[in-house]
């Protein structure tokens, strides 16, 4: 079972390399939402400043939500989920090791990115901790809870609209908990607790999600 | 019990019970409602706070109730279609998505109404008010799904997982959402614990809150009957009916 996880692991993320400029898409779309932002703004950096954690994760929530759709379509397309549904290896693992592997492509890619972006924005130095550990913990709840989504828009023409509207509402905790924390380490205050929930998200969309997704997966592919 | 169920589970049979019920349900809904609306606009004393304004609760409180047990009602037929196959299962789930939606959007319209009085404003993003926007949007959504999807069982599956996934949500997304401090008020009936609300303004509300749940009942069965109808149109019993009562219309 671990052979196969790991195979698959391998493969997207060696697929994924074979495709540079995929690759480096969600982080120049993160990039480009956020320097928005000061021109519609306006440069201050008080204001900037104020509005940097919520800005930072909207952005971060729209760049994982873009690359969502590539997590299953193009193995839908060329046949080959069909045959991971089908193989006598356990499709949760199948699929847990594709998410792991889409996050590491396009989330873990924002967290190198985000100090750059704190920059820009503003955000003080002491802040850049709670900053990535929020992304750590938060963009990997997003590609789970997306994988569910995904999943059930797979067979779907314009399924990318449709998506959006089924995964936002329900990454609206994430949203809360990530600025959250931001914003408590801006003002250096503490912010644990707001982190442990973050991790107890973590924890519970990475057991449960999985099956959701391979149900839907089953149901859509059918 | 099993198998009383697992008669009403057949669609015919189902069918011809809920036309049965759907009269009586009725009658006792307006009856209710009149009751209910009487008392509440009438009989009750103001609020020492909020004057006449509070009489909107009679609307606003049992619409927002009915918005989350429609959900869980949902999910829960989501979950016997997924189990068990039942098909009158995702019948219901998909009648309870479009009617549950309506009562959210009730309850948001009829929060707004008393909230320009009290607030000063017509929206505020509180705890309650966001996640009652929340629960519209994941019915939206899946009915959105729905719609999407032209393979009716697919949808319907679809859509069920959906629903599952949502009614976990639901708890997640409500009390992050709380995180905010909240202007509106902590919840007034609990079923543990003594109401803190007086019984002159409590029995108008049950009554309000039983005769809009009468209401939900007779919506569902009879958009269920029709979901019958048009999905078992290929039986031998619909089309006796049908051509029954096309005959009697002629």
């Amino acid at each position: 079972m671990m052979q196969a996880f790991l195979s698959i692991f391998k493969r997207d993320i060696l697929l994924a390399f074979r495709h540079r400029s995929e690759l480096a898409n969600p982080m120049l779309f993160f990039v480009l939402v956020i320097s928005l932002f000061p021109l519609a703004l306006g440069p201050y950096p008080e204001i900037l400043q104020q509005v940097a954690p919520g800005v930072i994760w909207v952005a971060a929530l729209l760049a994982t939500l873009l690359s969502l759709e590539r997590l299953f379509r193009e193995d839908f397309m060329d046949g080959s989920l069909e045959q991971m549904l089908l193989s006598h290896h356990s499709t949760v693992s199948l699929v847990l090791a594709k998410i792991l592997a889409h996050w590491c492509i396009t989330g873990l890619p924002l967290l190198i990115i985000a100090p750059l972006l704190a920059l820009f924005l503003g955000l003080p130095s002491f802040s850049w901790g709670g900053l990535l550990a929020s992304l750590a913990l938060g963009t990997p709840i997003l590609s789970f809870v997306g994988a569910i989504g995904v999943a059930l828009t797979l067979g779907l023409h314009r399924g990318g609209i449709l998506l959006s509207l089924l995964v936002l509402p329900l990454y609206i905790p994430v949203l809360i908990f990530g600025t959250g924390v931001v914003d408590a380490a801006r003002m250096q205050l503490p912010f644990s607790g707001q982190l442990l929930l973050l991790a107890a998200m973590l924890v519970l969309a990475m057991t449960l999600t999985p099956l959701a997704t391979v149900m839907a997966l089953r149901i859509s592919v059918a | 019990m099993w198998s009383w169920l697992t008669k009403l589970a057949s669609p015919k049979r189902f069918y011809d019970l809920a036309m049965a019920w759907i009269p009586w349900l009725l009658g006792l809904a307006i009856i209710l409602l009149i009751i209910g609306t009487y008392k509440g606009l009438v009989d009750s004393p103001p609020d020492y706070q909020q004057g006449e304004s509070v009489r909107i609760m009679y609307v606003h409180v049992p619409a927002a109730f009915l918005s989350m047990t429609i959900y869980v009602i949902m999910a829960w037929m989501a979950l016997v279609g997924l189990v068990w196959r039942v098909k009158l299962a995702y019948m219901w789930a998909k009648s309870c998505a479009s009617i549950g939606a309506v009562f959210t959007f009730l309850a948001l319209v009829t929060g707004a109404l008393w909230g320009k009085p009290m607030w000063g404003t017509w929206w505020v993003w509180d705890a309650r008010l966001t996640s009652e926007l929340i629960l519209l949007f994941l019915y939206l959504g899946g009915i959105a799904l729905r719609q999407a999807i032209d393979d009716r069982n697919t949808g319907d599956k679809a859509s069920a997982v959906l629903a599952l996934v949502g009614v976990v949500n639901i708890p997640i997304i409500h009390y992050s959402v709380q995180w905010w401090n909240t202007l509106h008020q902590g919840a007034t009936i609990s079923r543990l614990g003594k109401p803190l609300i007086d019984a002159s303004m409590l029995s108008p509300l049950l009554i309000m809150i039983v005769a809009f749940f009468l209401v939900f009942l007779v919506a569902v069965l009879m958009q269920v009957n029709n979901e019958i109808l048009e999905r078992e149109s290929h039986t031998s019993w619909v089309k006796q009916l049908l051509g029954m009562k096309l005959s009697n219309d002629r």
